[in-house]
């Protein structure tokens, strides 16, 4: 353990209204912690840079799923085990769901947060590419009021995003709108458990007839962050899913896609794994569309 | 006859003798303990791999007034950690030859500060070129290790594989590697130590083998035997990896023990453990073989390398256990092994479950099946063909004179995996699905306790003793690591004796206590430690009727009445016995000929892989392990032994790999250093035959380290039935799988059909 | 500077604690050093192996990632709250007799999380077990004894929560 507790502060204000007021007053010196699933493991390999932290933990308001007519609004201080529970979520968002299954384990799942999986920002983040794939937006808050991004457009690079010092990510609403899209999300990690992405992908579609009328398609670890695969898209978007349309997409996707080497995996088998996952998504949808 | 009488204990499945502590939470392990006015040690340690130390700065911004600071200088005695050449210094002195070899130690109280000044110390080097590769040091690009980097080699011949090249039907030649592996112990490495001019040196530790590092303590310290003292605190698991490295850890704390004059705990981090201690060798092996056309072995011609890192440590013994398992299970008229293990720059490797075995065996199962492959046979037919049979040699001419039971075993495989049925449903679903399966063998032994003259030369003490509090205690110095050693070590002492398990307990491991039984490694704690206290249990019952008026039966009172006139007459109560070699074992160290091992374990295993082609990564799906491990003492235990190695062994073959980045491990965190969870690792169905060894502990053979040899070749084997490609390195990687598949498949084209 | 330190009320096995330390103090260091409480132990400090598992308010977590301070008011159970007034837990007693602890380092956090998963789950199928349990690494056993243990255990918990439901109704 390489962490020195002294050498930082935590408080806990315990209202988003204080917390909002502290990033106000002093942008930039204060880093929001939820679950510490990631700000923890930093401070024990003592690579907390963070010396002021304000706890965003237990804060009611942070921390909800609630359900209008057009959207499902999730909380940035939801947990992954929240989110596998609600009946809302499991029905018309499952990839978000299946994702939540995959962070780390039971005990990560239990305290790591959606707003935190994001603000991380990591590319190989778990639940990022079924945000993207759901037209996610993000709402952030400050004293100045509160706004909305969408999702694809809220990182700008590789752990960066466009919050402004003294805002907070607040919540993610998904527009109920994919409750009969064919679905798709697939990671490819170490081993089953408790294993970093190595690459991952998913996808909405939707079939009238033969043809694609909505295709979206998002990975993680093929980018800075995680993203939509735009080019793949196009050449599936109104068009018949056919072995020529098929290898389109293939071929727009390996030329879209940059993966790097790290010490998890390598660029060339990352590229080539997401194109497969798209290969297995499109033959599943070539199969509904031939069932109909 | 012990080994075929009928036992009330021995045999049972008796509960483990730590009792519920490990469940209640009040085991303790080293962590867990505290001294009074006890400071914090850390270690700095060096950020290349080989070069001079120029010069050593402490930053002034800490005050080091506050620390102490141990060097190299401060070793009162060797400056060597002592296992079988001492050319290991326990501080570096001048030169590293690794990346995180230890240089200087500091203690503070405060484990934070010391923290920030560890990284407060500036330390100038003179770098030297580093090797880090088997062929670096064969090529002697740079000598790094005595005259020429080899720390060890060894012929064995039997017959004349030369004579037979010209006519053989069939010649198959292989290279197969296999990489490091680090133990994954949960519980780091740790030692609390304390000296004082008066008592010497005391540590307490995580550790497999108190009188190891009772031997290098004497020899840091310059202290007569008693003065050093070594406790083995509850250890969460080992695998070798705390058999020899304890002994530097403790020579660490010991020494800023002595310089602080306060009692200090290290404690490893995860991340530092990772990094600075040992793992398994890194082998690569050559296989030649001669076949007649009916595919029976005419010659083998092996030649297998291990790198044992920057010093010597284990190396020599990995490397002879390799080299005696490198001909597996099978008879072969002529042989000849040529091994050498060489130095590199890297943290040296040690002993980890299997000692040389898992590495010789799976160069040696993997060619089997490419044997069989070349020449257009079944694998099973194959092995079944060449299986060694009672009476026939080794190859080291050791003549099988306990018996053989390779093709029941293999039946019994067979059987209980439906081998023939699946691997005909694989082959044809697999046309038609993305996800291929494939069903993989391996057959090999593993040689029981230690080498040849091994045994006589650690020549070992263990019996029991009687406390006048009515105690019956088992006095051996090995420990407990999980494998059952404290539950089966007693269900002996109470068979033999006669007395209930629930009387019997063990003497702490603990150098001033007990007698020196040898190190907890080589799978020989139950059949040659168990032996011992199986005699020890005898002789006490006759020094009781001797000198005690112990009856020919006895009830429990009339057992410690007995013990009682025994300790007025005598003093104390106590039965010790000597090691005994079995008769008619002869072995030439020069020659490497003759009985290698008293006793073997024999094995199949099978595994069930699926391949996917989507992703190139490779599952074991069930695996199916059918051993005879003469008797069989604590059921439970054994099949929690198999169990236990198998999953190693599937981590060792698909999972677990150490990546270095000029010789440090840039993977040292549990994060990207991959072992099986819950969810990976698959049903493992566990056999047991049992063929009683007449000079083991109650008939028992070894079993700790029998199974991490047989997962990774059955594993590749079943990818080769899978997909038709040989692969012949560990571990392999969907990567590594990627880097074959996909360099076949056309990029543009999908993968599914 | 730990007079700048606040004060931390939780309970801990049903007990009422109190601690002052530096807010940011891993619950695990706290429970360890502060309540002598070494039942639950540290493999990794990530994360990522679960010997340091503890219930909070119920939820399994990695205490070894948990800031103390986000322990106010919390109830946590530990291994050493598991035994009732002496008597072990079905999943101890399980674990005793079908051999789910070898070394046991991790049997600590192992017996948390399979605590919770049949309290939560009475009837877990395999897969629920390896699922519950993927956090909690063992390098001794090969789980083959723990899957075992759980699944005795879950029997034993569901025919004794049966038996009381017959005998009330």
């Amino acid at each position: 353990m390489r962490g020195n507790a002294e050498a930082h502060e935590l408080i806990a204000p315990g209202s988003l209204a204080a917390v909002l007021e502290l990033l106000a007053c002093a942008p930039g010196e204060w880093t929001p912690i939820a679950g510490g699933t990631e700000l923890m493991v930093a401070f024990a390999a003592g690579r907390l840079d963070a010396r002021k932290l304000v706890s965003l933990w237990g804060i009611p308001d942070l921390r909800f799923i609630e359900t209008t007519k057009e959207s499902i609004v999730i909380g940035a201080c939801a947990t992954f085990l929240d989110l596998r529970a609600h009946a809302g979520v499991t029905a018309e968002l499952p990839l978000i769901a299946k994702s939540a299954g995959w962070i780390g384990s039971i005990a990560n799942q239990s305290r790591a947060t959606l707003g935190g999986n994001l603000v991380n920002g990591s590319p190989a983040a778990d639940s990022a590419p079924a945000l993207l794939v759901y037209d996610a937006e993000i709402e952030m808050v400050s004293q100045r009021g509160s706004r909305r991004v969408a999702y694809a457009e809220f990182h700008s690079g590789y752990k960066r995003n466009v919050m402004a010092a003294d805002e907070l990510l607040y919540a993610v609403h998904l527009p109920r709108r994919f409750a009969h899209h064919k679905q798709y999300f697939r990671k490819v990690g170490t081993r089953r458990a408790m294993a970093v992405s190595k690459v991952a992908l998913a996808a909405t579609a939707l079939l009238q007839g033969d043809m694609v009328s909505e295709i979206r398609l998002a990975a993680a670890s093929l980018a800075a962050f995680p993203t939509r695969l735009y080019r793949a898209e196009a050449e599936l978007l109104g068009q018949p899913v056919t072995r020529k349309t098929i290898q389109a997409a293939r071929r727009a996707l390996l030329a879209e896609a940059q993966p790097i080497d790290d010490i998890r995996s390598t660029a060339e088998y990352r590229r080539r794994v997401a194109a497969n996952l798209l290969d297995e998504f499109l033959l599943e949808l070539s199969q509904e569309g031939s069932r109909r | 006859m012990s080994t075929t009488a009928k036992t009330r204990i021995v045999g049972a499945p008796v509960p483990r003798k730590e009792g519920a502590d490990k469940l209640l939470g009040q085991a303790r392990y080293v962590d867990d303990m505290e001294r009074e006015g006890m400071w914090h040690g850390a270690t700095v340690r060096s950020s290349i791999p080989r070069g001079l130390i120029r010069s050593i700065e402490f930053d002034r911004r800490i005050d080091w007034s506050e620390f102490t600071v141990v060097t190299a200088a401060d070793i009162p005695g060797e400056n060597h950690i002592q296992l079988i050449v001492a050319d290991q210094p326990c501080l570096a002195d001048g030169m590293v030859n690794h990346c995180d070899e230890a240089i200087l130690l500091l203690a503070h109280p405060d484990k934070h500060k010391l923290r920030e000044a560890a990284g407060a110390v500036r330390i100038e080097y003179g770098p030297l070129p580093p090797i880090f590769t088997i062929e670096e040091s064969e090529r002697q690009d740079q000598v790094v290790w005595g005259a020429d980097n080899l720390l060890k080699s060894f012929v064995l011949e039997k017959g004349n594989v030369d004579s037979v090249w010209e006519s053989a039907a069939h010649i198959v030649e292989g290279e197969y590697r296999t990489g490091a592996q680090e133990h994954l112990y949960i519980e780091n490495n740790g030692i609390i130590a304390e000296w004082s001019a008066e008592n010497g040196v005391t540590v307490w530790g995580s550790l497999q083998c108190p009188y190891y590092v009772h031997k290098t303590l004497i020899k840091i310290f310059d202290l007569p035997d008693e003065k050093v003292r070594v406790v083995q605190t509850e250890t969460g698991g080992a695998f070798g990896g705390k058999e020899d490295y304890p002994s530097t850890l403790a020579s660490h704390a010991a020494l800023l023990a002595m310089k602080s004059g306060h009692p200090v705990k290290m404690v490893y981090d995860r991340m530092e453990d990772l990094a600075a201690t040992t793992k398994r060798h890194p082998s690569r092996t050559r296989h030649r073989t001669a076949l007649d056309k009916d595919g029976k072995l005419l010659a083998m011609e092996i030649e297998l390398a291990t790198d044992g890192g920057a010093y010597a440590t284990l190396s020599s013994t990995v490397l002879s256990r390799a080299t005696l398992h490198a001909a597996g299970p099978y008879l072969c008229p002529n042989v000849r092994i040529r091994s050498k293990s060489w130095a590199t720059n890297k943290v040296p490797y040690g002993a980890f479950r299997g000692f040389g075995a898992p590495q010789a065996i799976f160069a040696l199962e993997r060619h089997m099946d490419e044997i069989a492959t070349a020449m257009g046979m079944d694998p099973v037919e194959l092995r079944r063909r060449n299986f060694l049979h009672d009476g026939d040699t080794t190859a080291t001419e050791q003549v099988m004179r306990e018996p053989v039971m390779m093709d029941q075993l293999l039946d019994r495989a067979l059987r209980e995996s439906d081998y023939y049925a699946r691997r005909a449903r694989f082959a044809r679903e697999n046309p038609s699905s993305a996800v291929k399966r494939g069903m993989g063998i391996a057959a090999f032994y593993h040689g029981s306790g230690f080498t040849g003259s091994g045994e006589r030369i650690l020549n070992s003490l263990a019996g029991v003793d009687v406390t006048p509090e009515g105690k019956v205690r088992v006095l051996v110095s090995n420990t407990e690591f999980g494998q059952g050693t404290n539950t089966v070590l007693t269900q002996i002492a109470a068979e033999s004796i006669g007395m209930d398990y629930d009387d019997i307990t063990m003497a702490a491991a603990d150098t001033g206590m007990v007698p020196n039984s040898g190190p907890t490694v080589a799978s020989r704690t139950v059949m040659v430690v168990g032996r011992l206290i199986e005699r020890a249990g005898l002789q006490l019952l006759s020094m009781l009727r001797e000198h005690g008026g112990l009856g020919a039966h006895f009830t429990r009172e009339e057992f410690f009445a007995a013990c009682e006139r025994y300790r007025a007459a005598k003093g104390e109560v106590r039965s010790l016995v000597r090691y005994e070699a079995p008769p008619g074992i002869f072995w030439d160290d020069e020659k490497y000929h003759g009985e290698a091992y008293p006793s073997y374990a024999w094995s199949i295993h099978v595994a069930q892989v699926a391949v996917d082609t989507v992703t190139f990564s490779a599952e074991v799906e069930e695996f199916w392990a059918v051993q005879e491990v003469g008797r069989v003492l604590h059921p439970v235990l054994a099949t929690g032994q198999i169990e236990g190695g198998i999953a190693q062994g599937i981590g060792y073959a698909l999972y677990e790999k150490v990546i270095l980045q000029n010789g440090h491990m840039a993977n040292n965190q549990m994060t990207n250093y991959i072992i099986p969870t819950a969810e990976d690792v698959p049903p493992i169905h566990v056999y047991f035959e049992e063929i009683p060894f007449q000079h083991g502990g109650y008939g028992a053979k070894g079993i700790g380290e029998l199974p991490h040899d047989g997962p990774a070749p059955a594993i590749v084997n079943a990818i080769k039935d899978a997909t038709g490609v040989s692969f012949h390195s560990i571990p392999l990687l969907p990567e590594d799988l990627f880097a074959v598949f996909g360099a076949d498949q056309k990029i543009e084209e999908p993968a599914t059909l | 500077m730990s007079a700048s330190w606040p004060t931390i009320r939780f309970t801990v096995n049903g007990e009422g604690r109190e601690v002052k330390a530096p807010p940011i103090k891993r619950l695990l260091d706290v429970l360890r050093e502060d309540l002598h409480l070494t039942g639950t132990k540290e493999g990794c400090g990530e994360g990522e192996c679960g010997s340091c598992s503890v219930r909070m308010n119920g939820e399994l977590v990695n205490s070894c990632l948990v800031p103390v301070l986000q322990a106010e008011g919390v109830d946590i159970q530990t291994v050493e709250g598991l035994a009732l007034n002496g008597k072990l837990h079905p999943l101890q007693q399980a674990f005793l007799d079908c051999g789910g602890a070898q070394c046991g380092i991790c049997t600590p956090g192992m017996l948390m999380a399979a605590a919770q998963l049949i309290e939560r789950n009475p009837h877990p199928s395999m897969a629920e077990i390896r699922e519950g349990l993927a956090g909690n690494l063992c390098r001794c056993t090969g789980f083959m004894r723990i899957f075992e243990s759980v699944l005795a255990a879950a029997t034993e918990t569901a025919e004794s929560v049966s038996k009381k439901a017959h005998r009330a109704g």
